[in-house]
């Protein structure tokens, strides 16, 4: 067994989530950088040129590249070898606290959804808590605006609506957000599950790396052809039109209900703030 | 670029295209969801705004705090298309330029047409650059609301591109 202290858990989640609002994956810069090269658009062009310039100010100066800091989102994998001696959700809240009050970041967390009273302190954040065999704690991480958060959107398909009638529906969500998601955006395609389940999975499909490719051949089929028709659409950075409207598309799926053909688009805008850290402890 | 000083003229205002790419250098004011509710509810209550609108220019941002030494944090626009209800009546009052991101609603533009007003875009998620062109900051209302109370801004330099002009022309996709 291995034991984690929390004040070590507490400190290194506060310093992933300020580095995750200050330095863009370099990874997602490459990729902006490709799409400014081959868009034809002169409005395109400078609008990602921006966004390039933007993540280096905000990387030089230590200053969050957008003013929306999110809500703090997290999947965490804990290990069947890893004892905590304290409750892991009170802990990471402990983080949002201290990351979002000492990195001069902006809390935009109401307490409830209608009374809309600002928490001041970013919390609750939203924790996913899953245990796997391993001897470490995986923590995953993301600050999620509105702006993208807004514009996703789940249905439940029946099965006759097949692959086309998910091709539609990630098209419409997408043409539907236009500009409002700040694209160029990353999508996380979740399908199958349930009703809860496909949200979950589209969340996690955006935290997957920039790299990954979907493992089984019909949800690699469907990012490719996905990427391919969501970049004709002539939506461009910040829908003003251009051909950079993707640059990614992560799906994961899930088996269902005979019945049921869930379909969930979580839409991830292109400062997409996300980080990963391992901790391992000390030997018990 | 068109480099153009606020607030802007008629003649200028009016001569704007969609499409067309400006640096701005003056005053402009931020307010966001909370403090436009407050103000259209001054409105109806027939209360002064808190600052003079007429030929003025608001730009929907609320900021992550500076840091020491800085002016101003992150402080990129949001969506615009929350403000559509509230824009309406204060462009009745006379506000003049809007500044924000992603498209609006038909009834905004019908309104801005009427008023010969202009929507400009500025690119969501660049907050930092955004903040190296403000040079200063200084709260004008509504202090309680944090980083969505009514700020007044100077800006140098503020790039923004002309989303609908005056005459209803809109250079979004669709
Ligand atoms: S959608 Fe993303 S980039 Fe745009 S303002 Fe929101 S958090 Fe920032």
């Amino acid at each position: 067994m291995r034991k984690i202290e929390r004040k070590n858990l507490v400190d290194a989640i506060e310093k992933m989530i300020i580095d995750a609002n200050m330095n863009l994956d370099l990874k997602m810069v490459i990729r902006l950088k490709l799409a400014m090269e081959k868009e034809n658009s002169p409005v395109a062009k400078s609008i990602l040129s921006e966004i390039i310039e933007n993540q280096d100010i905000a990387r030089d100066q230590s200053i969050p590249m957008c003013q929306d800091t999110g809500v703090a989102v997290f999947f965490v994998d804990i290990g069947n070898q890893i004892f905590l001696d304290f409750n892991l959700e009170d802990a990471i809240n402990e983080s949002v606290r201290n990351a979002y009050n000492n990195g001069y970041l902006r809390k935009s967390v109401v307490n409830h959804p209608l009374e809309r009273k600002n928490t001041m302190d970013n919390t609750p954040a939203i924790i996913h808590i899953k245990q796997v065999i391993s001897d470490n704690i995986c923590v995953l991480m993301a600050a999620k605006g509105a702006g993208s958060e807004n514009m996703s959107a789940m249905k439940m398909l029946t099965p006759s609506a097949g692959r086309q009638g998910i091709i539609d529906f990630v098209l419409k969500t997408v043409i539907d957000a236009g500009g409002r998601a700040c694209p160029p955006i990353i999508i996380g395609l979740g399908i199958g599950g349930n009703f809860e389940k496909v949200t979950e999975i589209a969340k996690e499909a955006i935290f997957r790396d920039l790299d990954d490719q979907a493992i089984n051949p019909i949800d690699r089929a469907l990012e490719i052809d996905l990427l391919e028709q969501v970049n004709n659409l002539d939506i461009g950075p910040m829908g003003l039109k251009g051909n950079t409207t993707c640059i990614a598309v992560k799906v994961n799926s899930y088996p269902c209900h005979i019945a049921s053909l869930p379909v969930a688009v979580n839409i991830q805008c292109h400062a997409a703030r996300h980080k990963e850290i391992i901790l391992r402890g000390e030997l018990i | 670029m068109i480099r153009l000083n606020l607030p802007l003229t008629d003649e200028v205002r009016i001569s704007l295209n969609a499409g067309d790419q400006l640096l701005l250098t003056g005053y402009l004011y931020t307010g966001r969801d909370a403090a436009h509710k407050l103000m259209v509810e001054s409105i109806q209550a027939k209360q002064p705004l808190p600052m003079p609108i007429q030929g003025e220019s608001i730009y929907y941002t609320g900021p992550t705090p500076a840091k020491p030494g800085f002016v101003i944090g992150s402080c990129g626009p949001t969506s615009s298309y929350r403000m559509d209800v509230y824009s309406i009546p204060l462009m009745e009052k006379g506000l003049k330029v809007m500044i924000g991101k992603g498209p609006r609603s038909d009834e905004f533009i019908q309104s801005l047409i009427k008023n010969q007003a202009v929507y400009l875009v500025t690119t969501g998620g660049i907050g930092a650059l955004l903040s190296k062109r403000v040079k200063k900051m200084e709260i004008i209302a509504f202090p309680h609301l944090q980083s969505e109370a009514i700020y007044r801004l100077f800006v140098e330099d503020f790039p923004v591109i002309v989303a609908y002009d005056s005459k209803g022309n809109v250079l979004f996709s669709k």
